[in-house]
């Protein structure tokens, strides 16, 4: 059996590489994908615990077995702030390219449009 | 060692499983383009290829040896690493989403897997189809390949929505995600009540509504005519795949048929009712004849011997429909296809759910006014938009500018 | 080595080998590339941590639509190419690096130890069995998790307006 620990290794490791890529990239675009790495990673995280400590948080909705969703549902609501995310930031990139025809992350230093 | 224990085992069945959808999968593509440039020629009032072999059957073949033996040309500055794997990604797709579709009620044969979220997995994994396309585009360093991969993209995701809607239907009335239990819920009396029809669910008022969504969404997403933006050919040189040649081209090819046949797999299964022969209930009748004979024929009609071929027959009768329209139609222009996706096709089918759930809930009489209820809004609201629709020409935004 | 264990290692290298090619390639559309395959590795962890919905909407929603967005972004600012804005310096990649190792072992020291020190952990496939499905999963958004779930539901129509506001030319 694949111990608790290992997936807690990957995730960090998973978290540790989209935080270098973050301060390392000046690619919005790549920088952004380092933030959903590090998103992912923390979903995993979720999950192996959802699955090693359950916690009886809920019923199903016929009230017959008790439900260990907590960790499965953060996943979920994660991911739509996730899509939620990319969209608006994806928007704004596009936005400051189309001001300043580059989208260089050391130049965005000035704060007005 | 009989058959049943062989099939019962965990990789031995699992390898025959394979064998045969992997098969056929490959085994039918040469037979479709044939049948395509045959039917296309038919349609036009022309012959077609007919020189190799019988009817012209190993023409593609023929052609496929061709492809094989040619030159292959990579330009310069294309990025090799993605330039190689990008046809791969276009087939794999395709050939992993067939790995969930049942062809018959022996489900020791037909689906690989009978996985528990089966729609979804099919949904998910055609949705990966894009990427062969997207990275062949980008990576061929052609600026209409690039536009052709562009186009592609926002297209993929404007009909995937859609598409995802209008399975929310058959999901909700059947109330699983599994493949071959949508199909046993499509065999079940007509509307709940009429005994010797099918309840296939393109003969409901929001199955039609969702299949017509879902068949005009699969064409999209196939890049097939007239959502064949990405590869227009009097625009974009073939658009993503100018670029290739030789085999890699062949392989582009074959991922654009083997999903146009996943595509017709899954629209048989979720609305034309899988492997049944008609929305008539044949066992039904044969147990109400009095003639035997006819009741044998009937019984063995609907037999599990014989249910494949059905399925098959109603997968050629999908891509005919494809061919029926590359024969038909003219491609959409870049700015209708997003309002057809965007303004027609999602709202429909947003109402189209609410339709469904309230004719579960509450029965069939609500559920009928419902539909007609949101169909009439529908046309009152589109209506309206559709008279600018016509009218409407393109302004550009901006000035053109040159792509580097 | 169990095969359970053979499938996770097999996973970690391939996951963790992508996932530093999204940093270590040159070429945006690359990162983009290695990143998908780095998710999709990620859908397959879900898949062995028995949430099959969950690894599912993993591969529509990030593969499907949030992958495919950031690929549309890249080509069409034409950031793609592998000239254009590389990294300025070794000097900045060595903190970067010193930091973030600093952050795993911080990390490491103060997770793991603790979380290996607990015994008798449950047998996850008697926990587990048959309750990830699809079923429990919408049973609970809609029950004990309503409210998140309608939160997020607008939060969602704040992002889609907002996209609408910032892309339109004229408003």
């Amino acid at each position: 059996m694949v111990p608790l620990s290992g997936y807690l290794t990957l995730s960090a490791i998973l978290f540790t590489i989209g935080v270098i890529g973050v301060i390392i990239k000046r690619n919005p675009i790549v920088v952004f994908m380092c933030i959903e790495l590090m998103l992912n990673a923390v979903n995993l995280t979720f999950l192996a615990f959802a699955r090693y400590h359950p916690a009886p948080l809920a019923h199903d909705l016929a009230g017959r077995t008790e439900v260990y969703l907590a960790g499965q549902m953060y996943v979920v609501f994660v991911m739509a702030v996730a899509a939620a995310e990319v969209a608006v930031g994806l928007g704004i990139i596009m936005a400051i390219f189309r001001l300043r025809k580059k989208v260089d992350v050391d130049d965005m230093n000035i704060l007005r449009g | 060692m009989d058959l049943n224990a062989v099939l019962a085992h965990p990789f031995w069945g699992a390898l025959i499983r394979i064998i045969i959808a992997l098969g056929f999968l490959l085994s039918i593509v040469p037979f479709l383009i044939w049948w395509e440039r045959r039917l296309l020629s038919w349609m036009q009032d022309r012959i077609g290829p007919s020189r190799v072999g019988p009817f012209g059957l190993l023409q593609t073949i023929c052609d496929g040896v061709k492809l094989f033996f040619k030159e292959e040309i990579q330009p310069r500055g294309v990025d090799r690493f993605v330039w190689m794997i990008a046809p791969g990604i276009a087939l794999f797709p395709a050939m992993t989403a067939y790995a969930t579709i049942p062809w018959g009620p022996n489900l020791q044969l037909t689906p690989v897997a009978n996985v528990n979220i089966g729609v979804l997995y099919v949904l998910a994994i055609s949705s990966l189809g894009v990427y062969g396309i997207v990275l062949g585009g980008w990576a061929s360093n052609n600026k209409y390949s690039l536009l052709g991969g562009l186009r592609s993209s926002a297209q993929l995701i404007s009909y995937e929505l859609a598409m995802g809607f209008s399975l929310g239907t058959v999901i909700i009335a059947a109330g699983s995600l599994e493949l071959p239990k949508i199909v046993a819920s499509q065999l079940e009396p007509f509307w709940g009540s009429v005994p010797w029809l099918h309840n296939w669910f393109i003969l409901t008022p929001w199955g039609f509504i969702g299949g017509m969504i879902f068949l005009v969404s699969m064409v999209a997403e196939t890049n097939r005519t007239p959502f064949d933006l990405p590869e227009a050919e009097s625009e974009l040189i073939a658009g993503f795949h100018t670029e290739y040649s030789s085999m890699k081209f062949a392989v582009f090819f074959m991922g654009e048929y083997a999903m146009m046949l996943v595509f017709s797999a899954l629209f048989t299964v979720l609305f034309l009712g899988g492997w049944s022969p008609l929305p008539v209930n044949l066992t039904y009748l044969a147990d109400h004849t009095s003639v035997a004979w006819l009741a044998g024929l009937l019984r063995f009609l609907e037999s599990s011997w014989i249910a494949g071929f059905w399925f098959i027959g109603k997968l050629v009768g999908g891509i005919s429909f494809y061919i029926w329209l590359r024969a038909t139609l003219p491609r959409l222009r870049y700015d209708q296809l997003m309002a057809l996706g965007w303004k027609g096709l999602m709202p429909l089918a947003i109402l189209n759910l609410a339709a469904v759930s309230i004719w579960i809930a509450f029965g069939i009489v609500p559920g009928l006014i419902a539909a007609v209820a949101i169909t009439v809004l529908f046309l009152l609201v589109t209506m309206g938009g559709l008279k600018k629709f016509e009218a409407r020409s393109v302004t550009l935004l901006d000035e053109a500018v040159p792509l580097r | 080595m169990t095969s359970d264990l053979f499938v996770f290692w097999t996973l970690a290298v391939i996951s963790v080998f992508t996932g530093v090619a999204v940093i270590a390639t040159k070429s945006a559309i690359r990162s983009a590339l290695a990143l998908v395959v780095n998710f999709f590795i990620l859908a397959m962890f879900y898949f062995l941590l028995g949430s099959q919905l969950l690894g599912i909407v993993q591969i529509f929603v990030y593969l499907g639509a949030i992958m495919v967005l950031f690929l549309f972004c890249i080509m069409l600012l034409r950031v793609g190419h592998a000239e254009q804005l590389t990294e300025t310096g070794g000097l900045k990649l060595a903190g970067a690096g010193a930091l973030s190792f600093a952050f795993l072992a911080l990390l490491m020291s103060q997770v793991l130890e603790p979380v290996s020190r607990t015994a008798n952990l449950p047998d996850p496939q008697s926990v587990h069995a048959g309750v990830s499905t699809v079923e429990a999963v919408g049973a609970g958004l809609f029950t004990r998790w309503a409210f998140p779930f309608e939160v997020t539901s607008v939060l969602l129509l704040v992002g889609i307006v907002g996209s609408i506001l910032l892309a339109k030319r004229r408003v």
